[in-house]
C-alpha cells in the first residue's frame, strides 16, 4: 500500500479530526478563503462622518457591490465593521457590543485619519482611537478618504485573507492592549 | 457693479441709524428692568444687559414684543472676574423684527450659577437649557426635565466648559507680525 | 414576545431590546423600544420609543454620538485652524458653514472681502446645496424602501461634487474661504461645465418627479403624516425647509442678505400643509431655485480680485508672482498669528438644513476666548419629542428622513 493515514479510534472524535485536517487541506482551505473574500458584508453602523464618502462607495458611481459587499442589517448575519471617523465614548460602547455579537470569522476596516489616531480631534475629551476598542485589519488614510480608497481597502483584505487565512493568529497579543476600561459603563 | 458701493454703503447707513432708534425703544420699554442697552451696527444685534434677578421680567417683555425664538443659549465662563455670563441670543420670524437679534446677558455667580428656566417663555430653549447645564453647571430652576444631553455618564459632576478643565494643547511656533 | 407582535418590517428585522413596563395609570399597555446606532433607520443616533401595541406614546431622543467638542478645541487652537473644524460635522454643505465662521471673522478684523471673492463664495454655496439636498433626498428614498431614489440621489450628487472640486480641488472638504476673500480663481472652463450639469439637472429633475413625487405608493407614505403646525414651528424655534413647509417664509438670505445674495434674483418656496410631503417638494423647489442662482451669478460675475488688498499688500515676491500668475493664494504669515482686535461678533447663514449661528468672542490674543455655534440640526432636535407622538410606529421612517435630520451636525 501506498503511505496513506489512516485514522483510528471513537467515531466522534474520529470525525472532528478528520474534519480539522480537511479544512486545512488545499480545495476546501481555497473554497472557505474564496467564500469569505467575496462576501464581506458591512453591517449598518456609521460612527461619524465619513459615511459620506462610504454611503457615496455604494452608490452608482464607486459601486462596490461588484466586490460582494452589500450592508445588510444585523450584527449576526454580517462578517465586516468599517469603523468610518471619530470614535466617541458612547459609540465606542456600541461599537464594542457590536463587533462581539459578530460570528467570526470577522474583519475590521478603519477608515479615515480619526480612526487611526484621532485625526482633527485629537486633543478632544471625548475620542478614543479604534484600536483601543476593537481588533482592526486595514487602515485607510485621508480626510475622507475617496470612495476609490475604500475600494482599495476591500481589495487588500481579501488579498489578506487568501493568503493568511481566516483566523487572526495574533487575538492573544491585542487583546492585551486593548483599554477597555474607558467601555466599561456599558456593562450596568 | 462701481454704482452700486455707494447704494449698498447707503443702504448701511441707514440700517445702522435704524437699528439705534430700536435700541432707544426697546431701552425704553425695559426702563427700569436692564441696566444697559445698545446696539452694534456690524453685526445687527442689540445687547441688553440685565441683573440675575430681572432676567425672567426682561424675557416676558421682549416676548411680549414679538421676540418668538430662542436660537442659542450658553454661558461664557470669565473665572478671573468670578462670574458666569448667560448668554441668549433671541431671535423673530415676524416680518419688522427678523432682520435682527437680540443678545440677552446677565452674570451669574461662579459659585453657585442659578437662574429660573425660560422654557415657560421660549419652548425652543428646552434642550439648549440642558446642554448649558451639563457644560457649566448652570442650574435651571423649574425646567421639566434637566438631565445631560450630549456626554456619556462619567462626565456628571465635571464642567467641561469651563476654562478649569483642560485639555492637552501643543505649542505652536508664534510669528510675531503685527496686524495693523 | 410582545415585539414580535408589532407586525411592521423594518424592526422585525432587528435586534432591538425590549423591557415590558405593565400597565400605567391611564391603562396603557407601555413597552421601550431603543432604535439604536446599529439600524439602517436611525443613522448615528439612538430614539428611545414608548410604544402601547403599535402607537406611538412617547419619544426620547438620544444624541451625543458624535459629540467632538468643537467649541472647546476651538479655544486651543488660532483661528484659521478652527476652519476645518466647523467643516466636518456638517460634512454635505460645508461651504455656508465656513462662510459663516470667516464672516464672523471679518466683522471682528473689520475688512470685507472684494466682489469678485463674494461671488465666488456663492456659487460654491449653492452647488453644494443642491448636493446636500440630494443626499436628504436619497436618505429619504432608502428609508420609504424606494432604492431607486436613493441611487438616482447619489449618482446626481457625484455631478456637483466634481463641480466643487474642480474649482477648489477637494471632494467635500474644500476649506476654500479665507478671512478677505477665497484662497483660488474659478478655472476657464468652469462656466461651461456649470452649465452642462444644470441642463442635465433640469431634464432629470422631470423624471424625478415622474417616479418619486407622483408615485401613488410615496404619496400614500408622506401625505398627511408627522404634520406640524404653523405656531408650533414658531414656538419650537425649528429652521430650514421644514418651517418653510409650514407656512413660513423665513429665509436667511433674504431676511439679513450676506455675501452677493441681495444681488441676485431668486424666489423662496414655500407650502402650507406642513406634512412630510411638503418637507419634500420644498426641497425640490429649492433644487429649481439654486440652479436659478448659479446661473443668475456667473452672468453677473464682476471681475477684480479675489482677496482682500490689505492681506496682498503681505505677500512677499514669490506669493505675488504665483497670485498674478495663477490666480492662487498663498497664505502669507500673518494668518499664523491673527489677532483680531477685542471684541464680539454674531454672523447667521443658511445653511442647507437652516438657519446657523455664530458668534465670537475675542480677546485679544491668537485664540479665540469662546466660540459658540448653534447648527440647524440641533434646532430641529426637539421636534423627535413633540411631532413623533401619536402616530403609529411603521411611520417613524417616513417621519425621520422627510425631517432631513443629519446627527454629526446636530451633535457637533
Amino acid at each position: 500500500m501506498e503511505g496513506g493515514l489512516v485514522f483510528i479510534g471513537d467515531l466522534d472524535l474520529t470525525t472532528r479530526k478528520v474534519l480539522k485536517w480537511l479544512m486545512e487541506r488545499k480545495p476546501i482551505k481555497d473554497i472557505v478563503e474564496w467564500a469569505n473574500a467575496f462576501s464581506l458584508w458591512p453591517v449598518h453602523l456609521m460612527t461619524s462622518c465619513c459615511g459620506v464618502e462610504m454611503g457615496a462607495a455604494y452608490a452608482p458611481r464607486f459601486d462596490l457591490e461588484r466586490y460582494g459587499s452589500l450592508p445588510f442589517v444585523s450584527p449576526r448575519q454580517t462578517n465586516l465593521i468599517i469603523i468610518e471617523g471619530t470614535l466617541t465614548r458612547k459609540m465606542a460602547r456600541v461599537a464594542r457590543i457590536t463587533w462581539e455579537q459578530m460570528v467570526d470569522p470577522k474583519f475590521v476596516i478603519a477608515m479615515g485619519a480619526c480612526a487611526i489616531d484621532g485625526g482633527l480631534f485629537w486633543n478632544s475629551y471625548n475620542v478614543v482611537r479604534a484600536n483601543e476598542v476593537i481588533p482592526v485589519d486595514i487602515y485607510i488614510p485621508g480626510c475622507p478618504p475617496r470612495p476609490e480608497a475604500l475600494a482599495r481597502a476591500i481589495l487588500m483584505l481579501q488579498q489578506r485573507i487568501k493568503s493568511r487565512g481566516i483566523t487572526r493568529h495574533d487575538l492573544e497579543l491585542i487583546e492585551k492592549n486593548l483599554k477597555l476600561e474607558k467601555v466599561e459603563f456599558a456593562r450596568k | 457693479m462701481a454704482s452700486q458701493q455707494p447704494q449698498a454703503s447707503q443702504q448701511r447707513l441707514a440700517l445702522g441709524k435704524a437699528l439705534e432708534e430700536l435700541a432707544t425703544r426697546l431701552s425704553e420699554h425695559l426702563k427700569g428692568v436692564a441696566t444697559k442697552v445698545e446696539a452694534d451696527k456690524r453685526s445687527m444685534v442689540i445687547n441688553i444687559e440685565v441683573d440675575r434677578s430681572r432676567i425672567l421680567e426682561a424675557a416676558k417683555i421682549l416676548s411680549s414684543l414679538g421676540f418668538d425664538h430662542v436660537k442659542s443659549l450658553t454661558g461664557v465662563d470669565y473665572p478671573d472676574k468670578g462670574v458666569i455670563e448667560l448668554m441668549v441670543h433671541i431671535g423673530s420670524y415676524s416680518r419688522g423684527l427678523r432682520r435682527i437679534m437680540a443678545i440677552l446677558r446677565s452674570k451669574l455667580d461662579r459659585k453657585d450659577p442659578r437662574t429660573p428656566t425660560l422654557t415657560q417663555i421660549w419652548p425652543s430653549s428646552e434642550l439648549q437649557e440642558r446642554e448649558a447645564w451639563e457644560m457649566f453647571g448652570i442650574v435651571f430652576e423649574g425646567h421639566p426635565d434637566l438631565r445631560r444631553l450630549l456626554l456619556p455618564e462619567e462626565f456628571e459632576g465635571l464642567w467641561p466648559g469651563r476654562k478649569d478643565f483642560e485639555i492637552p494643547t501643543r505649542k505652536a511656533g508664534e510669528v510675531e507680525e503685527p496686524w495693523k | 414576545m410582545v415585539a414580535s407582535s408589532i407586525a411592521i418590517e423594518e424592526i422585525s428585522k432587528e435586534l432591538i431590546q425590549t423591557r415590558d413596563l405593565g400597565v400605567t395609570e391611564e391603562g396603557e399597555r407601555l413597552v421601550e423600544l431603543q432604535i439604536g446606532p446599529t439600524h439602517p433607520g436611525s443613522g448615528h443616533m439612538r430614539l428611545r420609543v414608548w410604544v402601547d401595541g403599535d402607537i406611538i406614546v412617547r419619544c426620547d431622543p438620544d444624541i451625543g454620538f458624535v459629540f467632538r467638542t468643537i467649541e472647546k478645541l476651538s479655544e486651543n487652537r488660532i483661528y484659521m485652524k478652527t476652519v476645518p473644524l466647523v467643516e466636518r460635522p456638517s460634512l454635505l454643505d460645508t461651504t455656508p458653514m465656513t462662510i459663516g465662521y470667516i464672516n464672523a471673522l471679518e466683522k471682528l478684523m473689520g475688512i470685507e472681502p472684494p466682489p469678485r471673492a463674494k461671488y465666488l463664495r456663492t456659487i460654491l454655496a449653492e452647488l453644494t446645496r443642491i448636493a446636500s439636498h440630494l443626499y436628504g433626498i436619497g436618505i429619504l428614498a432608502i428609508f420609504l424602501g424606494h432604492s431607486t431614489g436613493f441611487m438616482w440621489g447619489f449618482g446626481d450628487r457625484e455631478l456637483f461634487v466634481e463641480l466643487a472640486n474642480q474649482l477648489s480641488g477637494a471632494r467635500i472638504t474644500y476649506a476654500y474661504v479665507v478671512p478677505g476673500g477665497v484662497r483660488r480663481d474659478m478655472p476657464q472652463s468652469f462656466p461651461d461645465d456649470v452649465e452642462k450639469a444644470l441642463r442635465y439637472m433640469e431634464r432629470r429633475l422631470k423624471d424625478w418627479y415622474k417616479i418619486f413625487l407622483n408615485n401613488p405608493v410615496i404619496e400614500d407614505r408622506l401625505r398627511e403624516v408627522g404634520v406640524l403646525r404653523k405656531n408650533d414651528a414658531v414656538k419650537l424655534g425649528i429652521t430650514g425647509p421644514n418651517l418653510r413647509a409650514s407656512g413660513v417664509d423665513f429665509d436667511v438670505r433674504v431676511a439679513d442678505p450676506y455675501e452677493a445674495y441681495d444681488e441676485l434674483d431668486f424666489m423662496v418656496p414655500v407650502a402650507e400643509e406642513g406634512d412630510a410631503y411638503a418637507r419634500t417638494l420644498v426641497r425640490f423647489e429649492e433644487i429649481k431655485q439654486s440652479i436659478n442662482i448659479i446661473r443668475d451669478a456667473l452672468k453677473k460675475m464682476p471681475s477684480g480680485d479675489i482677496i482682500h488688498p490689505q492681506i496682498a499688500r503681505m505677500f512677499n515676491p514669490l506669493m505675488k508672482k504665483i497670485y498674478e500668475e495663477t490666480r492662487r493664494v498663498k497664505f502669507p504669515g500673518i494668518f499664523a498669528s491673527l489677532k483680531p482686535p477685542k471684541g464680539e461678533a454674531t454672523a447667521r447663514v443658511e445653511a442647507g438644513r437652516g438657519e446657523a449661528l455664530f458668534h465670537i468672542v475675542s480677546d485679544g490674543s491668537p485664540r479665540p476666548y469662546r466660540f459658540r455655534w448653534t447648527t440647524p440640526s440641533y434646532r430641529n432636535v426637539i421636534l423627535f419629542k413633540y411631532m413623533i407622538p401619536g402616530h403609529r410606529l411603521a411611520d417613524l421612517p417616513a417621519i425621520y428622513g422627510s425631517l432631513d435630520y443629519f446627527p454629526p451636525e446636530a451633535d457637533r
